[in-house]
């Protein structure tokens, strides 16, 4: 017996740790490209960028723990998948075998067709953009999204001049309701952040950025986070369905019963979704993992956690739980220029997805309520004499 | 650099230097101490990093704040009055010498 993980992310290393945890005796290969010991992501955007953490507090564990907990970490690149011999091939020529299979192969950055930008998943990544940062003065961050937001938040606290091109009208438009967009446009803009909105870039020099409209921007330093493509060319070429990622069903596996996919990699059903999603976030990736390592020990049962992202930008901590696709009302609990409101969203009547601004309290009563699919109406969530909490025990 | 001892719910003790200005979590986590998850990495999201801190020592932490304390009431053991989010707990020379025991269960 074997489990095969490839990924060694937040996604690969937790489907590791979850399996010794739950009582896994047998061999565990965990297979990454990058190296050294997985590590952390969320960082590299945050107090990495401001010097206020090192490497080693993004390592999730030690070397040693990969040794005492009989983790075969592997670094290479995976070139393809066998499913009838079931093994896997690696770039070195070695081959490994697997009685289960989980892919947690994550996602890339989505290119710009431009020279000249950095982008932002790695260490080394992080590492080379906080030493270009040093030097900058201008920086050009493109794509007004969490990773976006989150860099331009950093530069501007190192005292950079800040520019953020975004082409929809609004920021992180792809996740949020406009009063959170407008909430946050106004932060950046008062910390003197110039936020370009339905902006369309046309190139990048040494020193620029020309946008439409004959706007320019001067740039020593451009980072673009424009979002990511899932990494599924393994699965496909194993023949496995893709769609807008590795296609799995409610145990988080593929058609071959041997093979999981996870994370940033997968599409799954969701009991908070109305159709197949692909969700870009710790929590899916560590909670999909703990499913699966579950299925291995013999304790199936269908994926159903919560759906919950934070970002921070400057003092600003945005928490975000359920999924709001879909959604046709928005109500907002507590006032946006006391800096501590919750914006409440509800399908067909159905309360969906919370995104809570400095008010944590309002999130975690949030993951229950919607975990609970319980019963709250626009009126209780916007009324602050309403409590949460007691909702919840109804 | 200051020795923190974290001791276990079964009374296994590990007494390990961290760096002023880590956390208490990090301390646990890059010296692979069992019984402190950090699940979510450290950023306050999730309570599997809760402590019971020795008394005496309460008076160097600072204060728990908001977000500790609501992500705090959903930890999986029971909260206590010595209960802390060691993710939030900066290391400072005053605590040299920390005892903090980790619960029954983080999860």
């Amino acid at each position: 017996m074997a489990v095969v993980i490839i990924g060694g992310g937040q996604g690969g290393f937790q489907t590791a740790a979850s399996l010794r945890a739950e009582g896994y005796q047998e061999r565990i290969t965990l297979i990454g490209d990058e190296p050294g010991v997985p590590y952390q992501r969320p960082p590299l955007s945050k107090g990495f960028l401001l010097g206020k953490q090192e490497q080693r507090h993004a390592e999730l564990r030690p070397a040693a723990f990969y040794e005492t907990q009989r983790i075969d970490l592997l670094t290479g690149r995976v070139t393809a998948i066998d499913r009838v011999a079931r093994r896997v091939k690696l770039d070195s020529g070695e081959q490994i075998e697997y009685d289960t299979l989980v892919l947690a192969t994550g996602a890339r950055n989505r290119p710009l067709p431009h020279e000249g930008v950095f982008y932002l998943r790695t260490l080394p990544e992080a590492t080379e953009i906080r030493q270009r940062l040093a030097a900058a003065q201008d920086v050009v961050v493109i794509g007004g999204g969490f990773i976006g937001l989150e860099v331009a938040a950093a530069a501007r606290t190192l005292g950079k001049q800040v520019t953020v091109v975004e082409g929809q009208p609004r920021l992180m438009a792809r996740v949020v309701a406009p009063v959170v967009s407008e909430y946050f446009r106004g932060q950046h803009e008062a910390k003197g952040v110039d936020i370009l909105l339905n902006a369309v870039l046309l190139g990048i020099s040494e020193k620029e950025v020309l946008l439409e409209e004959r706007t320019r921007r001067p740039a020593d330093l451009v980072i673009a986070g424009i979002g990511v493509v899932p990494n599924v060319e393994l699965a496909r070429e194993a023949g496995l369905p893709v769609g807008n990622g590795i296609t799995v069903d409610e145990y988080l596996r593929t058609p071959d019963e041997r093979i999981f996919a996870i994370g940033d990699c997968a599409e799954s059903p969701s009991m908070f979704a109305e159709d197949l999603c692909r969700l870009e976030s710790v929590q899916n990736a560590v909670d999909q993992a703990a499913c699966v390592a579950k299925a291995n020990v013999g304790h199936r049962a269908p994926y159903g956690a919560v759906p919950w992202f934070w970002t921070d930008q400057y003092d600003i901590h945005l928490q975000m739980a359920g999924l709001p696709t879909g959604f046709d009302q928005v109500v907002t609990r507590g006032d946006p220029e006391s800096r501590k409101f919750s914006v409440f969203y509800f399908r067909g009547g159905k309360l969906c997805a919370v995104d809570s601004v400095n008010r944590p309290a309002d999130h975690l009563a949030a993951r229950k309520l919607i975990g609970a699919h319980a019963t709250v109406s626009p009126d209780q969530a916007k009324d602050e004499s309403f409590d949460l909490k007691v909702s919840r025990a109804e | 650099m200051p020795k923190i001892t974290y001791i276990s719910n079964a009374g296994v003790s590990r007494t390990v230097d961290v760096p002023v200005g880590d956390t208490v979590m990090e301390g646990a986590v890059q010296n692979d101490v069992d019984g402190i998850v950090a699940e979510c990495g450290g950023n306050c999201q999730c309570a599997t990093c809760h402590v019971y801190v020795e008394e005496k020592f309460l008076p160097v932490l600072k204060p728990i704040a908001e977000d500790e304390d609501a992500m705090l009431e959903t930890a999986a053991s029971p909260r206590k009055s010595n209960s802390r989010l060691s993710c939030q707990l900066h290391v400072t020379p005053a605590f040299d010498g920390l005892v903090v025991h980790t619960p029954p269960t983080q999860q």
